[in-house]
């Protein structure tokens, strides 16, 4: 078995955990909600892609059509279900403990789990457009779709984009200001409400992206955003809650983890993230990025 | 008037799968799921909340169908594989607990959901001795020495059940009312404190976690006998959301509310199940929403207001 190809398979796969789990670390470093619901924006943004490039497909005749679907589908996802969710329910979860918190997006995730079923039904989706269109390119060998390159590109444009808005633009100043200490920041005029329903439309659309971007590579259906929320969880985790770098370390890892297992142990493939993460908080209980809180009496 | 409630529902439990079999079907699952909501609200009463109790849960159900499997070796006897599925959990829990008793808050949560996620994946990979993902069959067990037919069987494993639960929530209520129960609800207010009074805090939870692991695992044992068939599902961490589900919505201020909210999620679910197909979630995922924004006690607590407030007329 061909090593690059283990390399290639683990970047994308990373990638695409990256997309999913910046969202959800983001979500939480500035609500402190662990968004359990927040798989379900992921699957949404593959079914708005799919079905919005199927349509531009069939309806305006060409093929190409389905790249600007696939990034229009998580600006739809992000901007009309992230603040109408923040609005309607999150808004009222803010001051309850954790423990009810965690369950107020569990109870999310099961209505929007059947209000997907409900809208796009239960039927298989495919839209393999994209990933036929760029074709395969030959690296050390190994042929390659360019589509899969193509993640790893927006991944790390992600990446520093996210950077650059967090530490250059006044929007990331305050952020970074709410995320430190939100009353202060309240007292200096920030309007805390709205930062809340901007990073949580912003992590919205980052699961719907990942989604979306994924979609030409996986078979759309139901239950799909139930397994990617456990993953994002464990990149999560491993690379610290809140952490932006954290998570794209935590996804690399796990990428990188899973695919070289895929190679030489195939029977634990599965296991692999689950177990980076037990093995990382064993000996960093607060993950590779994460910063301990003080104990107060 | 709680209590005298309460005694009225346990004969309306009693009383109607007399009538309507198929009732005791759901009312054993109900019970099932209780127990490891039980479980549930015994950690959450310290502050901690398991996404993970599926593991437990689905490693009972397994152990029964294990010991079923082979009808030469393993033991044919109901209340032997129940104690079995005990076990199962009570180990488990204490080898797990020893891990994830030094974690809090969301780390807590999650290392559970990993552990589990761990076990569903390797139920539904190891094909070969889990069958994985189309499950196991369980065949039907003995009863004290009894070979009984199928309908016959789920009656009295309802009835066993009922009595068991009945056995175990008094065993729970003594269990709360002394210094280790007691400690538990000063865990979530302020740990520290309770370190420098000299209370082993992570030894409590351990126990806690071992308690809450057992009960579960009998859950799974019992829900395996019922239902004649475990899959991998059974751990999933939906599986275990909706434990995490029942201890709030019943309520988790004494040992009544998980079961009731049990009974109530189970019958939720199986009328919703029958009647919208594609809606029961989306049904369980709003009564939840608003349990927790308008009635934060649960079931439990909303009969004890009414109380109060017909008492303060």
């Amino acid at each position: 078995m061909n090593p690059l190809l283990a390399l290639f398979d683990g970047l994308v796969y990373g990638s695409l955990l990256f997309l999913v789990a910046v969202g959800l670390t983001l979500v939480f470093g500035v609500l402190r909600i662990l968004n359990v619901a927040h798989g379900s924006f992921y699957a949404l943004g593959a079914y708005t892609a799919v079905i919005l490039g199927l349509w531009a497909e069939r309806a305006l005749g060409s093929g190409w059509l389905s790249f600007p679907a696939l990034l229009l589908a998580p600006v739809l996802v992000g901007g009309i279900l992230g603040p109408l969710i923040e609005r309607l329910v999150l808004r009222w979860a803010y001051v309850r403990p954790e423990v009810l918190q965690l369950l107020i997006t569990f109870s999310l995730f099961l209505v929007l789990e059947d209000l997907q079923k409900l809208v796009f039904g239960v039927q298989p989706y495919f839209l393999d457009r994209p990933l036929q269109l760029l074709g395969a390119v030959e690296i050390g060998g190994v042929p390659y779709t360019r589509y899969q390159f193509l993640l790893v590109l927006v991944a790390l444009l992600v990446l520093f984009g996210l950077r650059f808005l967090l530490r250059a633009t006044p929007m990331g100043k305050i952020l970074v200001a709410v995320v430190a200490d939100r009353e202060m920041a309240q007292a200096l005029g920030v309007n805390v409400g709205r930062v809340y329903a901007v990073a949580f439309s912003l992590g919205v659309g980052l699961a719907a992206l990942g989604g979306a971007l994924a979609s030409p590579t996986v078979t759309i259906a139901p239950g799909l955003g139930a397994e990617v929320i456990v993953l994002s969880f464990a990149v999560v985790a491993v690379g610290g809650l809140g952490q932006v770098e954290g998570a794209a370390l935590g996804a690399l890892l796990i990428g990188l983890g899973r695919s070289l297992a895929v190679y030489w142990l195939p029977e634990l493939d599965v296991l692999v993230p689950y177990l980076v993460m037990v093995l990382v908080l064993l000996f960093r209980p607060v993950g590779l990025f994460g910063t301990v809180e003080v104990r107060r009496l | 008037m709680r209590w005298p409630l309460l005694l009225l529902a346990l004969l309306v439990l009693g009383i109607l799968p007399l009538f309507l079999p198929w009732l005791g079907f759901v009312f054993t699952l109900a019970l099932a799921k209780g127990l490891a909501a039980l479980g549930i609200a015994l950690l959450l009463r310290a502050g901690l909340v398991s996404f993970g109790h599926g593991l437990f849960f689905g490693a009972g159900a397994y152990a029964v169908a294990f010991a079923l499997r082979e009808p030469g070796r393993g033991s044919q006897e109901a209340t032997l594989l129940l104690l079995l599925a005990l076990v199962v959990g009570l180990v488990l829990g204490f080898l797990v607990g020893l891990f994830v008793s030094r974690y809090r808050g969301i780390f807590f949560a999650m290392l559970n959901l990993a552990f589990s996620m761990v076990f569903f994946a390797l139920l539904a990979k190891f094909y070969h001795w889990t069958g994985g993902t189309d499950g196991l069959r369980v065949p039907t067990p003995t009863v004290m020495g009894l070979v009984l037919e199928r309908n016959v069987f789920g009656e009295v494993l309802f009835y066993a059940s009922l009595a068991l639960v009945i056995g175990l929530s008094l065993l729970l209520h003594t269990f709360l009312e002394t210094p280790v129960g007691k400690a538990l609800g000063a865990i979530q207010t302020n740990e520290v404190r309770l370190e420098y009074l000299g209370i082993p805090v992570q030894r409590v939870i351990l126990l806690t976690y071992l308690l809450s692991a057992g009960l579960a695992g009998l859950g799974g044992g019992l829900t395996a006998l019922a239902v004649g068939h475990v899959v991998p599902e059974l751990a999933y961490w939906v599986a275990s959301g909706e434990f995490v589900y029942i201890a709030i919505l019943g309520g988790i201020g004494a040992v009544p509310g998980p079961l009731l909210g049990a009974l109530v999620y189970e019958l939720i679910r199986t009328f919703a199940f029958k009647y919208l197909a594609y809606s029961w979630q989306l049904l369980l995922g709003t009564t939840m929403l608003l349990v927790i924004f308008f009635a934060p006690g649960g079931i439990w607590m909303l009969l004890g207001e009414r109380r109060q407030r017909v008492a303060s007329k």
